[in-house]
């Protein structure tokens, strides 16, 4: 489904990820751990294709297509999702308006029609059960004066009204309270299937315990440096980086 | 009720977000189209002699041509304006005519003896005439260059004794109205502009709500400018009598054309004790090619007058002219009475907009409410000016103005100069205004749910106009949406 290979990439000439390889097969769920500043978000903003970043060398294949060739709003549309580490938030665009705007673009993308209004609303009502999303956050602007809680969540909800290939979770753990991790980790879960595959970065291995990993992967200097199964994390935990760095 | 306007050739009833792309989609300008109709043209330049010419053209009683020829005096001792933050190559008024009237000498009986031609320009316009009829509580009086052309719904407005009409058939058939209200809210010296205007009307609407009457339907105008080099001198006067209601719209294109066209129209609403007027405005007149060539230069005073605990509220969304000058105002005269003012002007490529408000208070336990939205983009000037003035005797006077800019782009202007002046110290004023820019970001997190960079643009603006929106019937809000889009188009990138 995703295969990058050698991928280098800068921001004002700086270089970042450093020669970055990864593939992710149908069905699985990769976690991707390591130290701040390692180039995690980075990488997830070069999959959803910020102009900021400038690919020096390497590919990415997604789907059997040349992601770089794609604009965001196409990689949108082919099934690629991020959930941000920092939602912004768009004043005076309601959520519901916002995501029907994105979910026909998909739609018309993928050569089906426009959903209707009552066929639309009835999936906000089931997905935004599915991560237990106050009825009342649907329809505010988007993001806007939402709780850190609430931004991720919503996220969720979004992948969830969106039903993508590939989603790339930027650290939606943090900042939850215990109850909404199992909640969100219960969405992720539920949307999972054989086609879809989940990215998940986080710090934090209490997240794993609920979305349980297939691989987990340490990003260290734009590099993976270490890949393992769940038990990896555990020993992250546990015994921190500096024995990978080393 | 479902409404369908002339702006747009999408009927409102199927509208999907396919509809909104494919506008999107629609670069030009989509009315750029002359009528090839013979007009009844004034020769060109104004003096005493035309004015008596159009006046008589008019068949108008003798004190409306004494007028007319004081006006005319006032405006030859005026000067144009300077003070206002745009720049343009000045109208040559020699050079003007001022008087084109559609070469039809029968009034239309039905709308099917209507001249093919006009039929296609009202086609083009996304109004057929049979759907005009078919319309159901929506009154149009269809302006085409300067002279009214029908007017539908009239008989069910009389049985409430409402009048709704041209200016000119208000003149033959409620003189003593006429008469009584022509301006008295804006004085022929008030300004330049407005000089000429009473100078040279052509035509306009005349609206009379009787006492406690709610005018059960939208009350709507369309201007278009249509003859090659002719200016447009519409007058409009609204009257609400006490205790009455009114919703009034009016919504304008001009066809494209390279020289520049002068539009100065002038309003003047009356909203008696108790009254409540509501004015919304939708503009899109052709704002010149994307090298500033062409456009109308639009210099308009709109201004209404309430009366004891009367109301007026104007709304606006201005998204086309080359250059637009254009304050309307509230004189807060009677005690307890409102004034609003809920504008989002747009400018775009070279246009220049200095628009904004002026809020007079006079009377005690006057409010006022300002909200204006401007948003750049491209080469263009946007200037919010306001006026808040409250007088000594304006005991416990309120007002509240939010003027916010948004910029697209690195190469337009915003600027804002609110005026405050106050003479009574019990006067609650508060002024916010903000400056932001279409954040990357946001642009970058739309796109990443699938959203094209300028269907993400839209939402954005449509966002942050919102709370104008809002104060527009729906319907003409929907449009005005999309409106937004249209002018904004291609701005980012
Ligand atoms: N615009 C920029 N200019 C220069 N350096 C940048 C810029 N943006 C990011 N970086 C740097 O790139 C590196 C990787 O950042 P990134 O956000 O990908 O880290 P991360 O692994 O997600 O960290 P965290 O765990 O803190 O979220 C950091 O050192 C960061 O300072
Ligand atoms: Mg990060």
């Amino acid at each position: 489904m995703l295969e990058i290979k050698a991928l280098h990439a800068s921001i004002n000439g700086i270089e970042i990820l450093k020669g970055l390889n990864l593939t992710v097969k149908p069905g699985e769920v990769h976690a991707i751990m390591g130290p701040n500043g390692a180039g995690k978000s980075t990488l997830a903003s070069v999959l959803a294709g910020k102009e900021d970043y400038e690919i020096t060398s390497g590919e990415i294949v997604f789907v059997g297509k040349d992601l770089l060739e794609l604009s965001v709003e196409e990689r949108a549309r082919e099934g690629v999702f991020l959930a941000f580490q920092y939602p912004v938030e768009i004043p005076g665009v309601s959520n519901v308006n916002f995501l029907k705007t994105a979910m026909n673009e998909i739609r018309e993308h993928r050569g089906l029609p426009a959903l209707s209004a009552k066929e639309f609303l009835s999936l906000v009502k089931e997905k935004s059960a599915l991560v237990e999303l106050d009825a009342s956050l649907a329809s505010r602007a988007v993001n806007e004066g939402f709780s850190g809680g609430e931004k991720k969540r919503n996220e969720i909800f979004q992948m969830a009204m969106l039903e993508p290939k590939l989603a790339v979770l930027d650290e939606t753990d943090s900042g939850l309270d215990i109850d909404a991790l199992r909640i969100v980790a219960q969405g992720v879960n539920t949307l999972k299937t054989s086609d879809n595959a989940t990215l998940v970065i986080t710090h934090y291995q209490r997240l794993l315990d609920y979305i349980v990993p297939d691989y987990v992967h340490v990003l260290f200097d734009g590099k993976i440096v270490k890949t393992g199964g769940k038990e990896l994390a555990l020993e992250l935990e546990e015994k921190g980086y500096d024995w990978i760095k080393s | 009720m479902r409404l369908r306007r002339i702006f747009f050739r999408v009927v409102m009833a199927g509208y999907t977000e396919n509809e909104l792309a494919e506008d999107l989609n629609q670069q030009e300008y989509r009315y750029g189209f002359v009528t090839d109709i013979a007009s009844d043209v004034a020769p060109a330049g104004l003096d005493e002699q035309v004015i008596r010419w159009i006046s008589e053209k008019k068949k108008e009683p003798q004190w409306l041509l004494e007028f007319r020829l004081k006006a005319f005096e006032v405006w030859k001792s005026m000067q144009e304006p300077e003070w206002a933050h745009v720049a343009y190559q000045k109208p040559d008024f020699q050079a003007i005519s001022y008087y084109a009237a559609p070469k039809q000498s029968k009034k239309y009986e039905s709308w099917d003896d209507v001249d093919p031609e006009m039929k296609e320009t009202m086609s083009k316009l996304g109004i057929s005439l049979e759907e005009q009829q078919r319309l159901t509580g929506v009154a149009v009086d269809f302006v085409m260059d300067s002279v009214s052309v029908g007017t539908s719904f009239k008989a069910k407005l009389a049985e409430l004794g409402i009048v709704f009409c041209s200016f000119s058939e208000a003149v033959q058939e409620h003189p003593d109205l006429v008469k009584k209200y022509l301006g008295t809210v804006v004085p022929m010296t008030d300004n330049f502009y407005a000089a000429l205007n009473s100078a040279v009307f052509s035509d306009g609407s005349f609206c009379y709500i009787p006492k406690g009457v709610r005018c059960p339907m939208e009350l709507s105008t369309y201007f278009r400018i249509n003859a090659g080099g002719t200016g447009q001198f519409e007058r409009t006067l609204v009257v609400a009598d006490e205790s009455s209601y009114v919703s009034y719209l009016e919504g304008c294109t001009a066809p494209q054309r390279d020289e520049n066209q002068l539009h100065a129209a002038v309003v003047e609403l009356v909203a008696l004790d108790q009254a409540e007027i509501k004015y919304s405005t939708v503009q899109n007149w052709y704002p010149g090619d994307n090298e500033g060539k062409g456009g109308v230069f639009n210099f308009v005073t709109k201004r209404g007058m309430c009366e004891t605990q009367a109301k007026i509220s104007w709304t606006q969304v201005e998204t086309g002219s080359a250059v637009t000058w254009k304050y309307p105002s509230c004189v807060l005269k009677g005690d307890g009475s409102i004034g609003e003012f809920y504008s989002v002007a747009v400018t775009n490529n070279f246009q220049q907009a200095d628009t904004g408000t002026k809020m007079i208070h006079l009377g005690k336990n006057t409010k006022s409410t300002i909200i204006s939205k401007g948003i750049s983009a491209g080469k263009s000037q946007n200037s919010y000016r306001g006026l808040v003035q409250i007088h000594a005797q304006a005991e416990n006077a309120r007002n509240f103005s939010q003027c916010d800019s948004l910029l697209m782009g690195s190469e337009c202007g915003a600027h804002t100069f609110p005026y405050i002046e106050c003479k009574n110290a019990g006067a609650q004023i508060e002024h916010e205004a903000t400056t932001s820019k279409i954040g990357e970001d946001q642009l970058f997190y739309c796109q990443q749910r699938g959203i094209s960079e300028e269907k993400a643009i839209s939402l954005i603006v449509n966002g942050y106009c919102k709370e104008v929106l809002n104060q527009l019937p729906m319907e003409f809000a929907v449009e005005a949406q999309k409106l937004l889009s249209i002018s904004l188009e291609g701005s980012v990138g």
